[in-house]
């Protein structure tokens, strides 16, 4: 029997992405994508189900299709993508259904994998240089997608301390780059421009959005219990980011940050919400040796990241958009799967 | 073989696991995890080689102490408005041993901007336990660490030499969980290089920094370059015994009287090293 599981988020990039990366895995039997939009990439065998934003529907969901595991890559961690109060619907309310259904008395769960961000680490001059998975933050949260994404948490430990039959399996991803992925920092640097909080020039730490995918599935197979730190090797200076994007440095005063972030924002240069300017003044790192130590290996360090980024970025500008757009449409979908006039190989 | 090709389809094997290769990791700054560039820190070396050698003229005794390799703890007393012992003892110790020296400070320090990303590429790291550990226990680095804190460098003319506390004794812990010695350096010559006369309590508090002094060099080169320009005291550095605490390493805590009392005798050694450099020393400016 293979397992059997459901995506949340399946039309936002990291749902599709797992959806993707999970069908070519014989080990897995059934999977089964929720979220608002059609899926944005095409899927072969994986089965849409429209729900809600909060997924109120998520129990009946579980229930009828007895999945086993349970990846929920639907939080948000940009916090440019959509309004404060989605934000919350979707992280905490979301996360809530989701825990009730999978903690539903007689329910089949017993795998949940949430891929949630260093966000939760925050960014402060007090910080260590690494912060292990064990450690906290240390300033209160800030913004609205830390606390969300803290708030998460919370209920996700509350869930593993009341379900110790179910395995919990919380991912902390630093900052993500890669060829298709859109985040504020992905969409400056495209630009050519980085900005730059004047007089700092702090440590990054980043992974390539294929070794995101790698430890999302390197935690499904495993079953691996626990927290633990997703990131490239080494920690890399913004400038050098910069230099090896090929992308101008573009300064902010170190005072009023904010308010000038807001007026570069007003004029749709760059997008800098609060926890990204805190991140460009004092950097940050999480170790990821908890995850090597389980036996991941990472294809990218923090510097291989930003250069696959570079070159993607670079092929792109020559050739335009390397991958073909993709519609979804159900009736296609579903005479792909369901018409008796598709001829498929029998199963075995 | 009909048969094999059978089983392989009935009984699903696991797929060997598909690690693609790493690839390189291509930088284009030798800056290091903790922001220390060597590159900058060859050309802090240069600039601050004429100051060390014919300003301070330190000389040092007792070099021979520092441990050539493996991790060590480095403690020293405190001085000056704006300390002038860190860059003097980072110096000397990599001109003669070769060696980098990661200097502890403040966070307050990562919080300026400018002056906290260069005291970063030329070594400095916040003072977090954490990042001693590592820097001690994982990468056996020599790191120096001033255990009276702001309180040294914040010490008015009349009160030079005389030691603050030694915070909590943080320092010894830190070394014992590392495993390392802790190597205390008695520096005579900083607190002369810009002393204190008084300081203004109330508006470093606004400004939310430890202490705002008023120095003899603001006074005798003005405000502006009172703030760079040292008084040109002759500096003694001696290393006193490396201190090996006899526990195992890694525990998760240490008694508390073992550490408050291995900080105080450190801290009591320090002292009287100092008070025996004074007696010997017959000038402030020429040792």
């Amino acid at each position: 029997m293979g397992k059997r599981i459901l995506i949340t988020g399946l039309g936002s990039f990291w749902g599709g992405r797992m959806a993707q990366a999970l069908e070519s895995d014989p080990n897995v039997e059934t999977i089964i994508g929720v979220d608002v939009t059609e899926p944005q990439v095409p899927l072969e065998r994986t089965e849409y189900v429209r729900a809600d934003q909060s997924y109120s529907i998520l129990s009946r969901i579980v229930k009828a299709t007895q999945v086993d595991t349970i990846v929920h890559t639907f939080l948000i961690v940009d916090s440019t993508r959509t309004s404060a109060r989605n934000l919350h619907e979707t992280n905490v309310i979301g996360t809530m259904n989701l825990l009730a259904a999978a903690g539903a008395a007689e329910s089949s769960v017993r795998h949940i994998i949430v891929k949630s961000s260093s966000l939760v680490y925050g960014s402060s001059f007090q910080d260590p240089a690494w912060f292990r998975e064990s450690m906290s933050r240390t300033q209160p949260p800030k913004t609205r997608v830390e606390r969300s994404l803290l708030e998460v948490e919370d209920y996700l430990r509350d869930f593993a301390d009341d379900n110790p039959h179910v395995v919990v399996t919380l991912l902390r991803f630093t900052n993500v780059l890669g060829h298709d992925l859109v985040t504020p920092i992905t969409s400056a640097l495209e630009r050519g421009v980085a900005p730059w909080v004047f007089g700092f020039d702090p440590l990054l730490q980043f992974v390539e959005e294929d070794d995101v995918i790698r430890a999302l599935h390197f935690v499904l197979d495993r079953q691996l219990p626990g927290v633990y730190n997703v990131a490239g090797d080494g920690r890399i200076p913004w400038s050098e980011v910069a230099s090896i994007c090929g992308a101008r440095l573009v300064a902010l005063p170190p005072v009023l940050t904010g308010w000038s972030a807001a007026a570069l924002g007003a004029m749709r240069l760059v997008d800098l919400p609060g926890e990204l300017l805190d991140l460009l003044r004092y950097g940050r790192g999480i170790d990821n040796r908890r995850l090597k130590q389980a036996g991941f290996q990472y294809r990218f360090t923090s510097a291989g990241a930003v250069d696959a980024f570079a070159r993607s970025r670079r092929l792109q500008r020559v050739i335009g958009q390397t991958r073909p757009n993709y519609r979804y449409e159900r009736d296609v979908e579903q005479f792909f799967r369901r018409s008796p006039a598709v001829v498929r190989p029998t199963e075995a | 073989m009909a048969n094999l090709t059978r089983r392989g389809e009935l009984v699903p094997l696991r797929r060997p696991e598909e690690a693609p290769p790493p690839t390189a990791d291509p930088r284009l700054s030798d800056v290091d995890d903790w922001g220390r560039s060597e590159h900058m820190r060859e050309i802090a070396r240069t600039l601050y080689d004429p100051i060390y050698q014919h300003w301070f003229r330190a000389e040092w005794e007792g070099l021979g102490k520092i441990p050539t390799d493996g991790g060590a703890l480095i403690v020293a007393n405190h001085a000056a408005a704006i300390p002038s012992d860190a860059p003097v003892i980072m110096h000397g110790i990599e001109k003669e041993l070769r060696r980098p020296v990661y200097g502890l400070a403040d966070h307050i320090f990562k919080a300026m901007p400018v002056v906290g990303t260069m005291w970063s590429r030329v070594g400095g790291v916040a003072a977090h336990p954490e990042n001693a550990y590592r820097l001690l226990r994982e990468e056996q680095q020599l790191v120096l660490v001033f255990p009276e804190g702001s309180k040294g460098p914040g010490k008015t003319l009349n009160e030079r030499y005389q030691l603050r506390r030694f915070g909590r004794g943080g320092f010894v812990e830190i070394a014992m969980r590392a495993g390392v010695p802790v190597v205390p350096i008695a520096v005579v010559g900083a607190e002369e290089s810009m002393p204190i006369l008084f300081k203004v309590p109330g508006l470093a508090r606004m400004m939310g920094i430890p202490y705002l002094p008023i120095t003899a060099n603001m006074l005798l080169f003005g405000p502006l370059l009172g703030l760079i320009a040292y008084l040109p005291a002759k500096f003694r550095l001696k290393v006193l015994d490396p201190v090996h605490f006899d526990v195992p390493p890694d525990q998760e805590r240490y008694s508390r009287s073992r550490v408050m009392d291995a900080a105080e005798d450190i801290r009591q050694s320090l002292q009287e090293t100092l008070y025996e450099m004074l007696r010997d020393r017959r000038s402030v400016w020429f040792g």
